[in-house]
């Protein structure tokens, strides 16, 4: 393989990695911060019990998140340094004010957060949470308004052998920037969601701690209906966008080989790449296609051989990412419908079957999200900035294959390693359920008191 | 005054503050199992950096973007031109920041003793790679219109790895200090006399790396043209004997300022050297990195501008605050057992 096809394999499976912990900080930083406030303003031990528990099991999962996002950051210029010469003057603004916004509150208050117990008021540590929180997913709204500028550039001009930005503010208003933002935030709430829901489950089937879990699963219940329904609704939105913006990742996502108007939703497709059509087309819902595409059923879609097929991504990752993420978008719907029913009329004990799917669903939404990255990176192909420049333009020329040999191999064993070592301290906290004394673990900073 | 110089300022400033804050915790890690003779004493010292670490090292994230944002073509070269440097650089943080998450949480004294080796490697080896990556960026590096003409290894030459050591006994001398400053009894007395012990080396090395400078790179022809930059230099060296003399009078709180400014200056000291460059080509100066011919547009850098002079004061406000919350001084008496660290 050459440095091209490796810095890509890399960069797929760094970004990828650092994808596991991100969307579930983004979510249960937020329960956490609700929980934490719950105490405060009700001072019920339940809370506190709560926040304890649910917050170890975030830190785990926060630090190997903070860790392997520098990762990224430094992939730009080691393997991407034509990439970030030619538009570091456009892309660089939100890595850097990420950076000086999002990454300095987030980390300085997670500080605060573990070590403050004692040090400063409930409110002031409750608020401190909420920073985090805020801090974080103001983080994911600058990376994904510079990934949204990938997508669709705008404000922008080539000059001077380069993209140079002419307009901050057309980037900051970026419709497909805030679409990708909020559809990647609902599925970290979902993740988080699914995460308290799985865990919860696991105890109510044993019997632990009933009280305790049934409450923390009714909060992610909640949580976890209205995020699943704003993912699927602001994917749809989404498409629409890709649509307008990237004809050939949505002709890719749904396999549409010719140009034309009106066209069904076949609930069975099954794409033939090499013959440019599709071999199976059946059960169509008639004039739905056109109308996800562009809210019109009449609406004109184009297809894949309007385009030649070296502008053309991927068809089958990109289709199989799409039709997979999309029907589980509809799975999370229909279980957090039933969660949020059955943890309201308090049958979530006697439904063990239903525990039984929630346990092992917990992968389910990070495969979801991983699926979703694969339709938006994999389904740009063959441009790293659509229209801009191409992926192959992008490489890093001074960098040897031998040297991305010896970064991929030594990233697969470090993260390897750290992703044995994450489920194994996840799992064990996780199982081990709450503390009977939360005061305990309070007085763990009293040494800081002096 | 031109954008590109407020920038060259502001990067200079970022790498400072971010060597001035993850130096001492850095120093710390070192230092683990030399000052921390038991468990307690152990989790004492990282309880002194845990709460202050992860914001420490957001500076060179903030470092990196702005070199990003403000000269994309450097961050570019300089990026992929030292790709081994960097890795390792990424792997040491990585596994510093999960080896200070991860210790606390297993229950075997094992885990701990691992996590705990891992801590000291991952915080030498970032101190010992930044200097020799800072010490061949004042060299200059290999670079000409062709590309980049040397290896991981031509990065090992002798100065690079004299500023990399330079720059390890610096974080060393100022850990000690932090732990000096904020435990009490036998472990802080232990730490200053540790800080003084490596002083000496310091010493050696620091007057070793302002005489080779002379002859390996180019950093004096800007003082020579204009001498009132020589304060700063002069301010380098006043600081770094302001250790000693303020540490030998029992003074562990003033020492540690005075080595947070002995870090300050040294950097101005090559960063001025530097000016107006960001990387120097040693094959020819035509290939230099200069921070007009490696910038962002006026446009990117005004934008830049106003989000730096509205944000960094705020974060630098909070920061201070945040230090001020966790102003106490640990005993190993009263660490507790409980808790993530």
């Amino acid at each position: 393989m050459d440095t091209l096809a490796l810095s890509r394999l890399q960069f797929a499976v760094t970004a990828m990695f650092h994808f596991i912990f991100v969307p579930l900080t983004l979510g249960l930083s937020i329960l956490v911060a609700y929980m934490e406030s719950r105490y405060v303003s009700s001072g019920d031990e339940v809370y506190l019990k709560m926040t304890k528990f649910w917050g170890k099991l975030f830190l785990i999962n926060f630090a190997l998140g903070i860790v392997t996002g520098i990762t990224m950051e430094f992939q730009f210029g080691m393997n991407w340094a034509e990439y970030s010469r030619y538009v570091g003057d456009i892309f660089g603004a939100p890595l850097a004010i990420e950076a000086t916004v999002a990454f300095f509150l987030e980390s300085t208050f997670i500080g605060l957060w573990i070590f403050g117990w004692k040090k400063i008021s409930k409110k002031a540590h409750a608020l401190s949470i909420w920073m985090v929180a805020i801090a974080t997913n103001l983080s994911a709204l600058w990376i994904l308004l510079a990934n949204g500028w990938m997508q669709k550039p705008v404000g922008y001009v080539l000059r001077n052998n380069r993209a140079e930005m002419v307009d901050f503010g057309a980037m900051l208003t970026n419709s497909y920037g805030w679409l990708k933002f909020f559809h990647t935030l609902f599925s970290g709430y979902v993740i988080a969601a699914f995460f308290v829901m799985g865990i919860a489950s696991y105890h109510l089937l044993k019997g632990n701690n009933p009280e305790f879990f049934k409450k923390s699963f009714k909060i992610a219940a909640t949580f976890g209906l209205l995020s699943s329904l704003l993912v699927f609704f602001v994917g749809d939105f989404h498409a629409v966008e890709v649509a307008k913006t990237q004809p050939t990742k949505f002709a890719a996502m749904e396999s549409v080989w010719e140009t034309q108007k009106g066209l069904p939703y076949n609930l069975m497709v099954v794409p033939d790449v090499q013959n440019e059509r599709n071999s199976v087309e059946a059960v169509g819902i008639p004039g739905m296609l056109s109308y996800l595409a562009f809210h019109d059923s009449n609406a004109e879609i184009k297809g894949l051989k309007s385009f030649t097929s070296d502008l053309r991504p991927p068809v089958l990752p990109t289709f199989l990412s799409f039709r997979g993420m999309a029907a589980l978008g509809m799975l999370f719907m229909l279980l957090t419908l039933i969660a949020f029913i059955l943890s309201l009329t308090n049958k979530l004990e006697y439904s063990r079957i239903f525990l039984r799917i929630m346990l092992y669903a917990i992968p389910l939404p990070y495969i979801a999200a991983q699926l979703g990255w694969i339709v938006a990176e994999v389904g740009r192909q063959p441009w790293i900035v659509y229209g801009v420049l191409k992926t192959s333009d992008a490489v890093s020329k001074s960098v040897t294959p031998l040297q991305v040999w010896g970064s991929l191999a030594g990233f697969t064993l470090l993260y390897g390693t750290l992703a044995l070592v994450d489920i194994y301290l996840l799992t064990k906290f996780a199982k081990k359920g709450p503390d009977e004394d939360p005061s305990l673990l309070i007085s763990r900073s009293k040494a800081q008191e002096v | 005054m031109e954008f590109q110089i407020i920038w060259f300022v502001l990067w200079a400033v970022l790498w400072a503050v971010y060597f001035m804050l993850d130096g001492f915790d850095f120093g710390a890690g070192m230092l683990l199992n030399f000052l921390g003779k038991n468990e307690k004493e152990k989790k004492t010292i990282i309880h002194t950096i845990g709460p202050v670490w992860n914001g420490n090292e957001v500076w060179l994230i903030t470092a990196g973007g702005a070199t990003f944002a403000a000269f994309p073509t450097t961050y570019a070269l300089m990026f992929s031109y030292l790709y081994t440097a960097l890795l390792l650089l990424l792997f040491s943080l990585i596994l510093r920041g999960v080896s200070m998450e991860f210790r606390g949480l297993g229950s075997t004294d094992n885990w701990k003793n691992n996590w705990d080796k891992t801590l000291m490697i991952s915080s030498f080896l970032p101190s010992l790679l930044l200097g020799v990556a800072f010490g061949n960026i004042f060299e200059g590096l290999p670079m000409d219109a062709s590309g980049y003409h040397g290896s991981f290894f031509t990065l090992l030459n002798p100065y690079g790895l004299l500023t990399g050591v330079f720059f390890v006994l610096l974080f060393l001398v100022h850990g000690a200090l932090w732990v000096s400053v904020k435990t009490e009894g036998d472990l802080s007395l232990r730490a200053s006399a540790l800080a003084g012990k490596i002083w000496f080396a310091l010493l050696v090395v620091a007057v070793a790396f302002l005489a080779f400078t002379a002859f390996a790179t180019n950093l004096y022809a800007n003082y020579v043209g204009m001498p009132v930059w020589f304060l700063f230099p002069a301010l380098a060296v006043l600081s770094l004997l302001g250790i000693k003399i303020l540490g030998l009078k029992g003074k562990s709180l003033a020492a540690f300022y005075s080595s947070c400014l002995t870090i300050l200056m040294v950097t101005f000291t090559g960063v001025i050297g530097l000016f107006p460059n960001l990387i120097p080509s040693s094959l020819d100066p035509t290939y230099n990195l200069t921070i007009y011919n490696s910038s962002s547009s006026i446009y990117t850098l005004k934008i830049m501008t106003v989000v730096a002079v509205v944000f960094v004061p705020i974060v630098i406000a909070y920061q201070i605050w945040h230090y001020r919350v966790f102003r106490s001084k640990l005993s190993p008496d009263s660490v507790s057992e409980e808790g993530l660290y």
